[in-house]
């Protein structure tokens, strides 16, 4: 099992016809046949697109997203439309019922976001992102941006705000041989879709995961939410060994530090409060991003 | 983005708040005229850097008992006189570090019988995704420290998109602020005001503090400071044109021609990153292993040959650091352009302190070898433990 996606998720592209949007899926196509069903373009409708890596893979372009799921029975979007408009795309896949929409367009106006949660919180729909890697079922499924090379089919539930983060969590734990169910970036930006709390509770719910990496950073309270999250499911009896790490611990507070979402503001969001509250939890707490790996493959012995 | 106390003022105005007359100098050859067109018989000379803390600030280069970065006057001559004193001296406050900042600008403004201060400021509650009121009536204080000693006199009031401050909203903030007769009909309005602004011009910040109560029962904007979000400059062009470059770091000011993420630290390891998350934890693992970093960069997923290039003469102009570590982690990034660009860079600019390369993920065997056939001074790393160890190791050597 995995969480969220597999081999059976219809995937549609937002901003397929761009060069981030070619790039990706074509990408996309070579990682165990994940089916990109449809492009989705307002002036291109009735156009094609071909894959530059394989001619015989070719995808039909509609008007509109909901024109894309009525034709192909789409269960999921995936965003690279650039900064300005890519709020309104999201809106466009909400509006149309998409019932998993993925943006990983970086540094789209925080107003917009405020929006597009507006239009989420009413709707059916799951956000992933914005400002995220994407995620990715291996052998299955891959939406996205990461390396699909990394993979190896397993057991780790991974979850992370920081996209090279995930790369190494992914990457160290393929390495000690344990590999992953699912690996999921939530994405950098302050106002987002899917927080680590939705992502745990389905790794806690789903039996082939049997251990989690969940990887933050400074900015904000998720972490110390999703900490206090598993620390009461542990208390009814659901928990998972889980192995954690927080970047930022040497950012200094008022500042941005690439992701728009992490910075340590009014005395809030700063590393070491997220750090206890994961010990607080239960979870194991590496001091270093090398080893989250080997602190995870610890923790298993035991 | 940040701008000055007094451009703030300008944008608020704009939508109607209500804000003191002012004029800014830069030299103090203005002070008599701006003081002129006030009508006295209190004036403000208000210092105008990026900081806060500002009144309870000191002057380097002035005895220590000079008064601070904000000083009232009472007669044109003190206007004068004050201004003299501060332009081109450098103000430290607690926001600023003890480096200071210089003041190259003053705001000059017409004085207020100030009888409440209070705190209102505006941002974006992460937890509700909504923008939010953050209102107390212990107004004119720092309000971390606020937040520290008496949580209970801050009240967070969030406002749905979709409506707007509605009238209970700004009911709420008045009760917030305990604001009665005029002051309160005053406010009613200003919430509004002040959301508009926010919102219309894509605010990530704006914070007055204090807003006050006037003897005449009026409510004022006395100090205003306010940030945009970068993100969302491209549709202001308006907002861009106040942007002060001298109050940004200069290297920082390069790395953003090139769309580079880097914040200037205090130690002595240049880092250069992609992902802002290993970037961070790049950092870490430098303090980790006993040194400090002299920044934060990240090169983003889409880099160029030339945007390493950059990055690279960026960290070496910095006569701080002494040694360089280059953490790539290839996904969307290649390895073989990360390692391209380095050995462009060392090639140009030369290599005069130790330089730790740690390649892994997509065509990391081509990046490898690109770097061991360069012939270039540069040592190898397994993994990001091991790429800390040997450049802390180099440059406490080299020392």
């Amino acid at each position: 099992m995995s969480i969220i996606v597999d081999k059976n998720t219809k995937v549609i592209v937002q901003g397929l016809t761009g060069k981030t949007g070619t790039f990706h899926t074509e990408q996309a196509l070579q990682y165990y046949g994940t089916q990109m069903v449809a492009g989705v373009h307002p002036k291109k409708g009735g156009e094609s697109w071909t894959s530059g890596l394989d001619a015989s893979a070719e995808l039909p372009i509609y008007a509109s997203v909901a024109e894309a799921k009525d034709r192909t029975g789409a269960d999921a979007s995936v965003i690279y439309v650039p900064p300005a408009g890519a709020g309104a795309a999201i809106i466009e896949a909400i509006e149309a019922e998409i019932p998993f929409i993925v943006c990983i367009t970086e540094g789209i106006p925080v107003m917009d976001m405020v929006k597009v949660k507006a239009k989420l919180d009413k709707s059916n729909s799951m956000l992933l992102g914005p400002n995220c890697p994407g995620i990715l079922t291996p052998e299955e499924c891959k939406i996205g941006i990461m390396p699909g090379s990394i993979f190896k089919k397993g057991s780790v539930g991974v979850v992370s705000r920081s996209g090279t983060l995930t790369y190494e969590a992914v990457y160290q734990t393929s390495q000690v041989g344990l590999g992953q169910t699912t690996a999921v970036g939530i994405g950098g930006d302050p106002v987002k879709g899917t927080e680590f709390i939705d992502v745990l509770e389905k790794f806690l719910a789903d039996d082939e995961t049997k251990s989690i990496i969940m990887i933050g950073e400074i900015g904000g309270s998720a972490e110390e939410d999703a900490a206090q999250f598993l620390a009461d499911e542990a208390k009814k009896g659901r928990s998972k060994p889980t192995v954690g790490f927080i970047a930022g611990r040497t950012a200094p507070p008022g500042r941005t530090m690439g992701h728009a979402g992490a910075i340590v503001s009014g005395g809030k969001g700063g590393a070491e409060d997220k750090i206890a509250a994961m010990e607080a939890a239960g979870i194991r707490v590496s001091p270093s991003p090398a080893r989250l790996g080997t602190t995870l493959e610890d923790l298993l012995k035991g | 983005m940040n701008i000055h106390e007094h451009q703030a003022k300008a944008v608020l105005k704009t939508f109607g708040a209500p804000v003191a007359e002012g004029v800014a100098i830069f030299s103090a050859d203005e002070a008599a005229a701006a003081a002129d067109k006030l009508p006295g018989p209190l004036w403000v000379v208000k210092s105008q850097i990026h900081a806060g803390g500002r009144g309870k600030g000191k002057f380097k280069e002035l005895p220590a008992d000079a008064k601070g970065g904000v000083r009232l006057a009472f007669s044109k001559e003190d206007v004068v006189k004050n201004a003299q004193e501060m332009l081109g001296n450098t103000l430290v406050t607690h926001q600023t570090g003890p480096e200071g900042k210089q003041v190259n600008r003053l705001y000059i403004e017409d004085g207020a019988d100030i009888a409440t201060e209070l705190y209102c400021s505006l941002l974006v509650n992460r937890e509700t995704g909504q923008v939010a009121f953050v209102v107390s009536t212990e107004g004119g204080m720092d309000i971390e420290q606020v937040a520290e000693d008496t949580p209970e006199k801050i009240q967070t009031i969030d406002i749905n998109p979709e409506t707007g401050v509605t009238a209970d909203d700004a009911a709420k903030i008045c009760d917030a602020l305990e604001l009665t007769g005029t002051a309160r009909e005053d406010m009613m309005s200003l919430a509004g005001i002040l959301y508009r602004a926010f919102t219309e011009k894509d605010m990530s910040l704006l914070e007055i503090n204090p807003l006050i109560v006037m003897e005449n029962g009026r409510v004022r904007v006395l100090d205003a400071k306010v940030s945009f979000d970068g993100n969302a400059l491209f549709r202001h062009p308006d907002i861009m044109e106040l942007r002060d470059t001298t109050e940004e770091d200069a290297k920082e000011i390069e790395a953003s021609k090139y769309d580079l993420a880097y914040v200037a630290l205090d130690g002595n390891i240049g880092c250069m990153v992609n992902g802002a998350g290993l970037a961070m934890a790049t950092m870490d693992i430098i303090k980790l292993y006993g040194a400090e970093p002299a920044n934060f960069l990240d090169v983003g997923g889409g880099a160029t040959k030339e945007k390493v290039t950059a990055a690279f003469k960026i960290i070496t102009a910095d006569p701080n650091v002494k040694g360089i570590l280059v953490n790539i982690f290839g996904g969307i990034m290649r390895c073989d352009v990360i390692a391209e660009g380095v050995v462009a860079a060392v090639k140009d600019v030369g290599l005069q302190v130790p330089l730790v390369v740690r390649l892994e993920g997509t065509n990391v065997e081509k990046g490898k070898s690109i770097i061991n056939e360069s012939g270039l001074n540069v040592i190898a790393a397994d993994d990001l433990d091991d790429a800390a160890q040997k450049i802390v190791a180099a440059v406490k050597e080299a020392e």
